[in-house]
């Protein structure tokens, strides 16, 4: 956490620009268990980056690329919304690929 | 007895004038609810609306508490701002009245003084401005019809001054001024669109370009800091009403201050207090002074911020200062009693205290000469 500043230097009211505010790593007290998702099932419905509450869906241009870790609480919407099952809980320990996603198909499982 | 008025004067009611002075400005919104002695003002500004002479959104809401949110809103998003209210109606939007100041908004809100329940009153004490006293909130009183209409005039140039930011509120004395009609002269819409110029405020909420967030949530972290800004802005608030004062008075020629200082040259008592009671008090130092008393007035326009430099300044060269509050404080002392104390403290100068005209009851000549004379009890006119 960076220093607190003094009165001076926060804008009247404590008016706050998006470069002011720190992030803080929420993901830091995730709840023990974190999403997987599998890309031979996902549709890309983004479902699970619209119910998000913390912004933890990362996607790239309109495609779901995968979980952030740094915001992730492990709360389970994603999974319950999912409506084609590709996202399951799994425990903290399990090692997971990066990004928290796997291809089914090419794993041959 | 014949009155001898200003060139190019009319007769408006204080509501009126203030209704008028808003309608030059032409602010972008109006959130506003009715409640006696206030109603004449929107009921005004209404009518100047419809008829054209203001471009104002007036939004009809459902308590006063909706109408300052929504004022805030309104005036955080970048459109100029303002509403009014009374007594119960700053009571229900107090809440609201914190935030505002809190958040810095710079909107301009006329208020009729009147009475706090129980017992219901409708009519003037200042008991509803003392209650928001600490909020934040600059508070400005007038004496006349004129001066409630030129501090409207002033107010949004106060208020949305970058090193102030608070909100102002115009206060004049319920039914005595708000439905009272009295000779003024208006300033010409020109003068005044041009004084009062454009709505600017920093960080808009409606600025796509640069997006913010206001109103936002502070703890042990930060709350302490940015409750001291409003210190620094009310201290800031003293220089710029000045200035926004010696800015407005050649254009109108008229004289404006923080206080007002009434035969007080040589003056050994002298009467402290706020609003259109001054009138009385004139008359009656007039009278003292023919009679070879020693007395004077020293008025407060400017009760938020409080001016205690000047006003230990202005009663340096005087023996007892005599303060009239028009509000009451059970268990303690009233505002101005409390303020001046503080302010005159190892001074020398003497303090008595007095509380009058509560619930609209009128202070006499009679009294006021009781007044100067030590005669008077704690509370004028209190039957006991």
């Amino acid at each position: 956490m960076s220093s607190l500043r003094p009165w001076q230097e926060l804008s009247p009211g404590g008016t706050i620009r998006p470069t002011d505010a720190e992030k803080p790593k929420t993901g830091s007290w995730r709840t023990g268990i974190k999403p997987l998702a599998d890309l031979s099932k996902c549709t890309n419905c983004l479902l699970c980056w619209l119910y998000c509450p913390d912004s933890a869906i990362l996607i790239e241009d309109t495609t779901f690329v995968g979980f952030d870790d740094y915001f992730c609480k492990g709360c389970e919407v994603c999974a319950a919304v999912c409506p084609v099952g590709a996202i399951e809980m799994v425990s903290e320990e399990t090692e997971t690929p990066e990004r928290w996603v796997m291809r089914s198909d090419e794993s041959g499982s | 007895m014949a009155v001898k008025t200003q060139e190019g004067a009319q007769l408006l009611t204080g509501g009126e004038a203030v209704a008028y002075a808003m309608a030059q400005i032409d602010p972008d919104v109006f959130p506003v609810y009715p409640i006696t002695p206030q109603t004449p003002i929107i009921q005004t500004f209404a009518k100047l609306v419809a008829n054209g002479k203001a471009t104002t959104e007036i939004v009809n809401v459902e308590s006063e508490h909706s109408a300052m949110s929504a004022t805030i809103g309104s005036a955080l998003a970048g459109a100029r701002s303002m509403t009014a209210t009374s007594s119960q109606g700053l009571a229900l939007m107090a809440e609201m009245v914190y935030i505002a100041a809190g958040m810095r908004t710079p909107i301009v809100m006329a208020v009729g003084n009147r009475a706090l329940s129980a017992p219901l009153n409708i009519h003037c004490d200042h008991s509803d401005s003392m209650m928001i006293r600490d909020s934040g909130v600059i508070q400005l009183f007038a004496e006349s019809v004129q001066e409630a209409y030129d501090l409207t005039v002033m107010a949004t140039r106060i208020a949305e001054h970058p090193d102030v930011m608070l909100p102002v509120l115009v206060c004049q004395d319920g039914f005595t001024l708000t439905h009272s009609e009295e000779p003024l002269v208006l300033t010409s819409d020109e003068v005044v669109k041009d004084f009062a110029g454009e709505y600017k405020v920093p960080l808009p909420l409606l600025d796509v370009e640069e997006v913010t967030t206001k109103g936002i949530f502070a703890l042990q972290d930060y709350y302490t800091e940015l409750r001291y800004q409003m210190n620094a802005a009310m201290e800031a608030a003293e220089t710029v009403i000045a200035d926004v004062f010696d800015e407005y008075s050649p254009l109108v020629d008229r004289p404006f201050g923080l206080l007002e200082e009434y035969e007080l040259e040589g003056a050994e008592k002298v009467v402290f207090l706020m609003g259109s009671t001054a009138g009385t008090i004139k008359d009656v130092v007039d009278e003292l002074r023919s009679e070879g008393q020693k007395v004077g007035l020293l008025r407060l326009i400017s009760y938020r911020p409080f001016p205690a430099e000047a006003i230990r300044n202005a009663l340096a060269s005087v023996d007892e200062v005599i303060v009239l509050d028009r509000s009451d404080a059970p268990g303690a002392v009233p505002s101005l009693h409390a303020e001046m104390a503080a302010a005159l403290y190892g001074s020398g100068v003497k303090l008595r205290a007095h509380v009058f005209g509560l619930g609209g009851r009128e202070l006499v000549p009679d009294e006021a000469r009781a007044i100067f004379a030590g005669e008077a009890p704690t509370h004028v006119a209190l039957r006991s």
